[in-house]
């Protein structure tokens, strides 16, 4: 295995998150193997792989989905390995699904509503908002930044597959997101919408950083700074875009051949 | 398509306007008939069928929160009401100089508590499993409540239970009168309905039916779904309480049996009958339910009337498996076809 480098070398507290030696196993299936990854605060980052090299088990283990087996997951310097997922989502972590997580039976405006809620306060509330809620409010900004506002009232299930990941992704961006795990956004777009999936990800705060999962690589190689390549559940390659792209041994996992 | 903007105000009309033009002629018509309906028709109307319907409903309402809300189908509903009728017994007193004689103001609220913490640690235990699991775990609740009351003769008076147990007076008002007592269980059950309309639509309610629907995407929101379950139990719970303590007055005894499987499973198929998926349904069940356990004894005697409202029930849930509410659902739907199949027919 090649040896991974580090973007450049930082301080702990620096790194937005931080994994050390992380391992996850379904029974004998080692889905995951000793997985060593840091990535800078504001760090826009494509993990990229072939089907079953273990890139979305590396998410679900981030946001703890499926908790790691074994190793360590610091979030913004602190260790948050043994957290249950909703509070690693309350210290501004969130994600996207690979396919689209919604809840069919309520309209736009619910499912960004609850997006702002599961972090704020209220989350118990008996009490229906008012038009000047702070979470309605915040929910209808993030309906105008995804472009959505005509659909509010319309329920997710009429919605069609582009406008469901454009849903997902401002469910992702709701309630001030300090690191994005975004798994294959652009999968099953229109090529119109995947330049406009682009434009959302390129008008990201700074602030913000990202990990992205993506086939697609104009996608994620235009809107990274620095990609890892999965294989077999292991880090197998880093560098820049560029780097990746022309790098044969990334390109001979693409297209199915063997790797010694 | 209902949103968390329904109900929000738009204009700076004042809340009774708003109420009043949100009423359909339909509420008003039912919230009519239900207050008129113990001055037309006698005792045993009012209170063997119009008030055990409101107390049975009351209790089925909050399986309806649990189950349709929540998609947590708990068979400890009864249980609950049943521990708050115990209570009511063992705080305040019984006949035979049983119970610990505390003043009604004391013992009714402490009572309700009661029921409700043991709804809340029902819900801890129950709220880890899901579907078939939450059924047989709540179950087994029930069924060791049953027989603890049946061997506990300290607390719970053991086989015997307690009777001669009547309403308190409120403000001046003899509840034991049947029409006052009537009015009491529509103003308990009027105050279940309402909050369960209510909330459905409110953060709480909102983020609890998208538990229902996909519990590891409101995980990933930020949402702790085991806590907002198991505040759902406790929520189902109180209101489960609410009818326990009516019941108890109604009947004015509570024995073992009250809380036996049969009585267990009954509230089960009250709300399964009406309907589940909205707050109306529970209500409309109780008083199938309420009609046929009363007469249907006397159609076809006493060893089969359970056999009819199984036949009923068999049947509604065959065609819709929402219940009657479905079936009102599907007469409306094929209504509203109609003229539009008939204009389309002559346009042929």
């Amino acid at each position: 295995m090649a040896t991974v480098q580090p973007v450049k070398a930082r301080s702990a507290a620096a790194y937005a998150l931080e994994l050390q030696g992380v391992s996850r196993s379904f029974g004998a299936l080692k889905a995951l193997s000793d997985i060593d990854l840091r990535v800078a605060s504001g760090e826009r980052r494509a993990v990229l792989g072939a089907n079953g090299a273990g890139k979305t088990t590396l998410f679900n283990a981030i946001t703890g989905d499926f908790p790691p087996t074994s190793g360590r997951i610091r979030f913004f310097g602190e260790d948050v390995t043994s957290l249950p997922a909703h509070e690693r989502i309350r210290r501004g972590l969130r994600r996207t699904y690979q396919s689209s997580q919604l809840f069919h039976g309520l309209t736009v405006l619910d499912n960004l509503f609850l997006a702002v809620r599961g972090v704020s306060r209220g989350r118990f509330s008996f009490l229906r908002p008012t038009r000047n809620d702070s979470s309605l409010e915040a929910a209808e900004e993030m309906m105008e930044t995804v472009r959505m506002t005509h659909l509010a009232n319309t329920s997710v299930s009429e919605l069609a597959h582009g406008q469901q990941r454009q849903l997902e992704i401002g469910m992702a961006l709701a309630g001030a997101p300090r690191f994005i795990l975004f798994d294959e956004p652009a999968a099953g777009l229109a090529s119109a919408e995947r330049a406009e999936l682009i434009t959302v990800l390129d008008n990201l705060p700074e602030h913000i950083g990202y990990i992205i999962i993506e086939h697609d690589l104009d996608v994620a190689l235009r809107v990274v700074t620095y990609c890892t390549i999965m294989h077999n559940g292991a880090l197998f390659k880093e560098g820049r875009p560029e780097e990746i792209e022309q790098d044969p041994d990334v390109q001979r996992i693409y297209l199915g051949g063997g790797h010694g | 398509m209902a949103s968390v903007l329904d109900e929000t105000p738009r204009t700076n009309d004042g809340t009774l306007a708003r109420l009043v033009r949100s009423l359909r002629w339909y509420y008003v018509a039912m919230i009519a008939f239900l207050l008129i309906y113990p001055l037309i028709t006698g005792g045993f109307w009012t209170v063997q069928i119009g008030a055990q319907t409101l107390i049975l409903g009351t209790i089925a309402l909050s399986l309806m929160l649990l189950a349709g809300y929540g998609g947590m189908v708990s068979l400890s509903q009864l249980t609950i009401a049943g521990l708050a009728g115990y209570m009511i017994a063992v705080f305040g007193g019984a006949s035979g100089g049983l119970g610990l004689g505390w003043p009604p103001f004391v013992a009714i609220p402490m009572a309700i508590a009661v029921a409700t913490l043991f709804a809340t640690l029902v819900g801890v235990i129950s709220v880890r499993t899901e579907g078939i699991y939450t059924i047989m775990i709540t179950l087994a609740v029930g069924m060791a409540f049953y027989f603890f009351v049946l061997q506990n003769r300290e607390i719970f008076n053991a086989f015997d239970g307690f009777a001669g147990l009547r309403p308190p007076l409120v403000l001046g008002i003899n509840m034991r009168e049947a029409n006052n007592f009537y009015f009491f269980c529509l103003a308990i059950a009027g105050f279940g309905y309402c909050l369960v309309l209510y909330l459905s639509r409110a953060p709480f309610g909102l983020a609890l039916q998208a538990v229902r629907d996909n519990p590891r995407r409101m995980r990933a929101l930020g949402f702790n779904i085991q806590a907002h379950r198991v505040a759902a139990h406790a929520l189902a719970g109180f209101l489960a309480a609410l009818g326990g303590m009516l019941l108890v007055w109604m009947n004015g005894q509570i024995s073992p049996g009250s809380v036996g499987i049969a009585p267990l499973i009954s509230i089960l198929i009250i709300a399964i009958l009406g309907g589940i998926r909205h707050p109306v349904g529970p209500f409309i069940g109780a008083l199938i339910f309420v009609l046929l356990d009363n007469f249907a004894m006397q159609l076809i005697g006493g060893d089969r009337f359970n056999t009819v409202i199984g036949l009923i029930f068999l049947v509604i849930v065959l065609f819709s498996p929402d219940g009657v509410l479905g079936l009102w659902k599907m007469f409306r739907n094929r209504l509203r076809r109609q003229p539009q199949d008939s204009v389309e027919s002559r346009t042929e």
